[in-house]
């Protein structure tokens, strides 16, 4: 074959056009890996920080205590001649630094052994810093009642932080509570619904109606539910801060999610099986039943589990109806009637994180708890959404079409 | 209340559908207009005309299909089965659509196995015992000629199966009610020469044991497999009578023309 220099028709040439759209499609791809960037940052953050609190050198190399021991508060006494110390190395530091600031450009030799003498310095803070961490004694609430006697205070500085000590125990076993529960209420009545609305309504401007005030109400914010909760199931009911009103704050809030999701999973049956199935004698129920929703099922699944999943994430539906800031029981314990089990408030992970985040002091006593619970809930939310997709997988297999 | 009265139905000739006077509407369109014909017992009656010309409307109001459609009701007339009118209040369109079975345009097997597919007619009805189930399943496939195909993967999906043999497997799945009355609505509306050869022959087969009505767009078909044709235009159905009469020596000049390809 001759070579040519003349160009084919398809061969590329650049053009203005090339580079428009080249940029535009790279303004896409930036835009993404920003947003993944963000979100790995989060995750990775936490998880990274998290970890600390959650797993251990050692085997089992889980942190059990953490995980199922009640939080307590931290109660901690650091020595006093090795914190004297710190303080008046790192004063020695901040004045070097000074005089360094104000050295002449042409002195750099005398620049130079003043960076010596800082770096020394910080050496000397870190070694401190080790001893100070040997020498510090910390007490959960347990162990601290415990003592004999307090460490003397001459020689330690005492200090405590609230909910920093012991594990977030309870805390899991109340949202593992809260969101299987909302699970069950929600599913059964969104599935309800969803029936009512995919099979059996008449379409019409009142269906129309029923679908936009339902898909209006996921846009209700998350507090207002909290109220509507408050006043509705604690309030008037008389329900209390309990369990059961969560479960139907929750659920509640759930439910647009799950009852629009069902009906479009529903929706999405062939009509064809509805019909051979009446046509066969089969009645309405029965043809829903057998034909319409083993099928629909896997949609209803993953899509509910999903939404119930989020909604467990939320604080604001729990804060006022079921979570406490601080139970040192767990639900099944110290129940006078069985029924009171449902009549209890509950430690939750998002109220829990909250509260830790918020209500003390940010440092290195309490960032374990803070960390440790938000690294734990998101593997619980991830289970959560995990299982679900997972099951979707085993039922979507039985039934193909 | 029962919809059949078998001792009324002996031999061959008898009207088992007696349409009168049959006016039925979607919402304020009136999709038929004044219907009237006997359908034979254990015959088969091909309705032909062209698309949206309300045939398969018509077909669908033997097993109350059309209950289903909100806008759908009956403006005037009746249809008899076994002389009992099937509008009235006392009838039960769930016992009615298990003497009248139906086969749809769009084979639908359900997404379950083949024996599953087969026995829903029975579980739905309580029939749990599997010797009973077995019966009827080989029964109903080997009606359909579809037993020998089959037999070593009953257990399979009902989907894995060719598009002539599903359409033939809803023939089984309907034959397993024991229905009087089989209705086909274009059965063979999206299957190859071959598998609709076998669908023909099967309705051959049938026509022993069942009243057929069979909604078709080929001519040939109908000239093929049924005793009598009706022609449906606009609504209104124009003529009806002996297959062959229809095909070789028809009265009315819409009929002609819609049968030697001029319209439709």
């Amino acid at each position: 074959m001759s070579v040519t220099n003349e160009q084919h028709t398809f061969t590329k040439r650049p053009s203005r056009k090339a580079a428009i759209e080249a940029t535009i499609s790279g303004a896409f791809r930036i835009a993404t890996y920003i947003v993944i960037l963000c979100a790995g940052y989060i995750f990775l953050n936490i998880a990274y920080n998290g970890s600390k609190a959650v797993f251990i050198p050692k085997a089992p190399f889980i942190n059990i205590e953490f995980l199922t021991a009640k939080p307590q508060t931290l109660h901690v006494f650091e020595p006093k001649e090795i914190d004297t110390e710190l303080k008046s190395a790192k004063a020695q530091i901040v004045s070097l630094r000074t005089k360094q600031r104000n050295l002449g450009s042409n002195e750099t030799t005398a620049a130079e052994a003043l960076g010596q003498q800082i770096a020394a310095l910080q050496q000397e803070i870190k070694a401190l810093d080790l001893q100070r961490k040997d020498g510090r004694l910390m007490y959960g609430d347990d162990a601290y009642r415990a003592l004999d006697q307090e460490p003397s205070s001459e020689l330690y500085a005492y200090s405590n932080y609230a909910y920093s000590g012991g594990g977030i125990g309870p805390a899991i076993v109340g949202t593992c509570l809260l969101v299987l529960g909302s699970i069950a209420i929600a599913l059964s009545l969104g599935i309800l619904c969803a029936i009512f609305l995919s099979e059996y309504s008449t379409p019409g401007p009142t269906l129309q109606l029923i679908r936009l005030s339902i898909l209006n109400l996921s846009g209700v914010p998350s507090i207002v539910f909290g109220l509507f909760g408050f006043g509705m199931f604690v309030l008037y009911f008389d329900w209390g801060v309990s369990m059961i009103a969560g479960w139907f704050t929750l659920a509640i809030m759930a439910l647009p999610v799950i009852i629009a999701a069902s009906e479009e999973s529903m929706r999405a049956i062939p009509k064809g099986f509805r019909e051979g199935s009446l046509a066969l004698g089969a009645s309405k129920w029965t043809t829903i039943r057998t034909n319409v929703l083993p099928y629909a099922l896997p949609g209803i699944l993953t899509s509910s589990i999903m939404g119930v999943a989020r909604v467990a994430g939320e604080t604001a539906p729990i804060m006022f109806t079921a979570a406490y800031a601080l139970r040192d029981q767990l639900p099944w314990q110290g129940l006078e009637q069985k029924t009171d089990f449902f009549f209890q408030g509950v430690m939750a992970l998002p109220y829990h994180i909250y509260v830790v985040s918020s209500k003390i002091p940010q440092n290195e006593y309490t960032r374990n708890m803070q960390y440790g619970a938000a690294f734990v809930f998101l593997i619980i939310v991830g289970f959560f959404a995990l299982s679900s997709i997972v099951l979707r997988i085993k039922i979507r297999k039985k039934y193909k079409w | 209340m029962s919809t059949s009265n078998p001792s009324q139905t002996t031999g061959g000739g008898t009207p088992i559908i007696k349409i009168r006077n049959f006016d039925f509407a979607y919402g304020d369109a009136q999709a038929l207009f004044d219907i009237n014909m006997d359908i034979n017992e254990k015959e088969v009656t091909a309705f032909i005309g062209p698309s949206g010309c309300g045939k398969s409307t018509f077909l669908r109001c033997f097993n109350r299909m059309n209950d289903l459609i909100d806008i759908a009701r009956i403006k005037a007339g009746e249809i008899k089965i076994s002389d009992v009118n099937i509008y009235d209040k006392n009838v039960d369109a769930i016992e009615l659509r298990k003497h009248v079975g139906m086969v749809f345009q769009k084979s639908n097997p359900f997404p379950k196995s083949i024996y599953d597919n087969i026995a829903y007619g029975l579980r739905i009805q309580g029939v749990k015992k599997k010797s009973e189930l077995d019966e009827v399943v080989e029964r109903c496939l080997r009606d359909a000629a579809l037993w020998d195909e089959v037999k070593d993967r009953l257990s399979e999906s009902a989907l894995g199966m060719s598009g002539g043999q599903q359409q033939r497997l809803c023939i089984a799945r309907a034959l397993a009610v024991r229905p009087k009355i089989l209705l086909m609505d274009e059965p063979c509306s999206a299957l190859d020469p071959i598998a609709t050869a076998k669908v023909e022959e099967l309705i051959h087969e049938l026509k022993k044991d069942y009243t057929i009505v069979i909604v078709t767009h080929s001519m040939q078909q109908a000239a093929r497999v049924s005793d009598r044709t009706a022609f449906f235009y606009l609504g209104k159905l124009i003529e009806y009578g002996q297959t062959d009469q229809i095909f070789m020596n028809p009265r009315d000049p819409q009929t002609e023309a819609y049968i030697s390809g001029r319209f439709g």
